[in-house]
């Protein structure tokens, strides 16, 4: 009997092995030779990272990207969410953290305890990712929504799918008379800070609340736990009304959302342009790229419910090998190898679509030392 | 009697005997440390947030008690509706097996509800929020409209079915086997002298457990309940998964999506974002938790032995 356990665990343990094994070998071949960014293969070390929950699965793709032409450096990145993120990274816990919302101005002069004393902050969005406004209802796989509609559902001023303001934007559409199931996030996220603020923007009459990485205490409607409880209870209920990261929203119904005179649906693209055409925010140091996202724009094909997450890190590192480390895989993931990995891996939008952002992300990134 | 005129024990059982001691003592420590740890965890690490105000605790709620009421109340309410509902079908069973049941049926059916007791509760997670849950719903949108006057069912039926009710069938599912097994045990203890004796009496079968069968399993009953209940309060993953929280809600509706959520549930939802003072904060939430279990446990054991009677 003992003989049989040990060696079903046995069994596992090596089928675990061969498993990571195939995943390193398939990754190296679709990323190309990432090492070329670098040409630094002869790093040793570890990056010990973490933060924003929203990257896990692109740290997975870059992960994989940069150990296939470093293998001797090993990158921990742990999806704590963006708050331990930046907590971990100020502490020294972490030499590089995510974030979905940047430190701001006034936390951005530190001190951080891995960087060398007098360090500026270097912050460089990795991750832009459009955020789906999603729903179920039979035979309706795509609807017409402005900002205001679609802050009114969320704060309980529109409760009926037939209501007056729904049908007017979808005259083709046969809206149901079944009354609305709002989901939104239970637990803080990065998803919910950027919703909100694209409502607080683009919907100022309607929505009264500030961007915040917790929903609104004082509405009601349906809470699930992260993206995936969202997703199950979206699905699951006729009627139900979210938002999600939209590379987790396939298969399920979308809102095309009105920019200028248009209706955008989701894509990365759009996500990218509405990055692009928002300018850089100022009063910052030359190597904190952080994005003053407008989500006001009446530009075509700009999709302004995105999500924008960054990696952080010192400019100048107290230990010289961290440094090193860093530099190297943060030039990969900036990269457009980099880049275009994540978005096979997670749905995200390349930041290198955009080359302004992107030279000015590698500049910052090349200043690390 | 006396030792001296008793041989000495070989050495060899000295030894056993000494060493057998030694690690049922170094066992019974390790509860009171284990314990003991725990509650001094909770107690250091919570400390800085009972003095803590809203810029610092989660939900910038204003104080600790503002946060904790609510989930104290949700956990309660959810774990004693769970219990409503598990008792009678625990008792139910255990009766079935015990006096009703042929042999091989009873041994069967006690088999399988242990196994009810080995599915992980993230199993039952998945299923109440993937199969009772939509079910719950439909009958929650009957209720809504035929009995929306009773405060308990009244309010916006929830669409998809994630209310604290359906969390508490979940939780009433998970602790029965505990309190089954309990009732069994002590229902197959009952001194057939009594239960003869009714028979002689000229009792039916209904009337023999009626009038010898519960009152000597009274105090059992009880403590399997509170057994269950212990559980039903500590249980986190299936109730994070099924219900629909709003903060700082205390509410006795049981069709809205709007519930309060339980302690559990909030701490490992919270948790992995958490920082600072919010850290301390959960684990306050903790120490809370511990105290009502505390409580209901004490309770329990005093039912358990005073209330009886026939012990």
């Amino acid at each position: 009997m003992k003989k049989t356990i040990l060696m079903a665990v046995m069994a596992a343990f090596a089928l675990a092995l061969s498993a990571c094994a195939t995943n390193e070998n398939s990754s190296s071949n679709d990323t190309g030779s990432p090492g070329s960014t670098s040409g630094t293969s002869s790093l040793t070390g570890t990056i010990n990272a973490g933060g924003s929950s929203a990257q896990t699965a692109a740290q997975e793709a870059w992960r994989a990207g940069f150990q296939a032409a470093n293998p001797n450096v090993t990158v921990n990145y742990d999806p704590t969410g963006s708050g331990t993120g930046r907590t971990n990274f100020t502490s020294g816990g972490y030499v590089l953290a995510g974030t979905d919302a940047a430190f701001s101005a006034d936390q951005a002069s530190g001190p951080f305890a891995a960087c060398a004393s007098g360090s500026a902050l270097v912050e460089v969005p990795a991750y832009i990712s459009p955020i789906a406004v999603v729903f179920t209802l039979s035979g309706i796989t795509s609807l017409n929504m402005d900002a205001d509609t679609i802050a009114k559902i969320f704060s309980d001023q529109i409760t009926n799918w037939n209501d007056p303001a729904i049908a007017a934007l979808n005259p083709s559409a046969s809206l149901p008379d079944l009354a609305i199931t709002p989901v939104h996030r239970s637990d803080d996220s990065g998803t919910t800070q950027n919703f909100t603020d694209y409502l607080a923007q683009a919907a100022p009459t309607s929505w009264t609340w500030p961007s915040s990485q917790t929903w609104p205490t004082t509405l009601t409607g349906e809470a699930a736990e992260k993206t995936q409880g969202v997703r199950e209870t979206v699905m699951a209920t006729t009627g139900a009304f979210g938002y999600i990261d939209a590379s987790q929203a396939s298969g399920m119904g979308s809102v095309s959302v009105k920019v200028g005179d248009a209706y955008v649906a989701y894509s990365s693209q759009a996500a990218a342009a509405a990055v692009g055409q928002s300018p850089i925010e100022s009063g910052r140091a030359p190597t904190d790229v952080v994005v003053d996202l407008d989500r006001t724009s009446t530009s075509t094909g700009v999709y302004p419910v995105v999500l924008v997450s960054y990696l952080a890190a010192c400019q100048t590192y107290a230990n010289a090998s961290d440094g090193t480390l860093v530099k190297a895989y943060l030039a990969y993931v900036t990269s457009s190898d980099g880049q275009q990995a994540a978005a096979d891996h997670a749905g995200s939008a390349p930041i290198s679509s955009d080359p302004d952002l992107a030279a000015k992300a590698i500049a910052a990134v090349n200043a690390i030392s | 009697m006396d030792t001296a005129v008793m041989a000495p024990l070989p050495r060899r059982e000295r030894v056993a005997d000494v060493s057998a001691k030694t690690i049922v003592v170094a066992a019974s420590a390790v509860v009171g440390l284990a314990l003991g740890g725990v509650a001094v965890f909770l107690g250091i690490q919570g400390a800085p947030a009972w003095l803590a105000d809203s810029t610092q605790l989660p939900l910038n709620a204003s104080s600790i008690w503002s946060l904790a009421l609510p989930l104290a109340f949700g956990s309660m309410w959810a774990a004693c509706l769970g219990l409503l509902i598990a008792v009678p079908l625990a008792v139910g069973v255990a009766l079935f097996i015990t006096w009703y049941a042929p042999k091989r049926v009873a041994g069967l059916l006690a088999a399988v509800i242990d196994l009810l007791a080995a599915v992980p509760s993230v199993v039952y997670g998945l299923w109440g929020l993937m199969v009772v849950a939509p079910i719950m719903a439909r009958a929650y949108s009957w209720l809504g409209a035929h009995l929306g006057w009773i405060p308990l069912f009244a309010g916006r039926p929830s669409a998809s079915g994630r209310t604290i009710f359906t969390a508490a069938v979940i939780l009433a599912i998970m602790v029965m086997p505990i309190i089954a097994a309990i009732c069994r045990e002590v229902f197959g203890r009952v001194p057939s002298t009594s239960t003869e004796a009714a028979v002689g009496l000229g009792a039916t079968k209904w009337e023999t457990i009626r009038l010898a069968v519960f009152p000597f399993a009274r105090s059992g009953i009880v403590s399997g309940a509170m057994l269950g209940l212990g559980r039903a309060l500590g249980e986190t993953m299936a109730t994070a998964m099924i219900i629909s929280p709003t903060p700082f809600l205390i509410s006795v509706s049981l069709t809205t999506s709007s519930n309060p959520n339980t302690i559990a549930a909030f701490i490992a939802q919270n948790f992995p974002e958490a920082h600072g003072v919010q850290v301390s904060a959960l684990v306050g939430l903790g120490l809370v938790l511990f105290a009502i279990t505390f409580v209901v446990n004490a309770l329990a054991r005093r039912i358990a032995s005073g209330n009886g009677g026939s012990k």
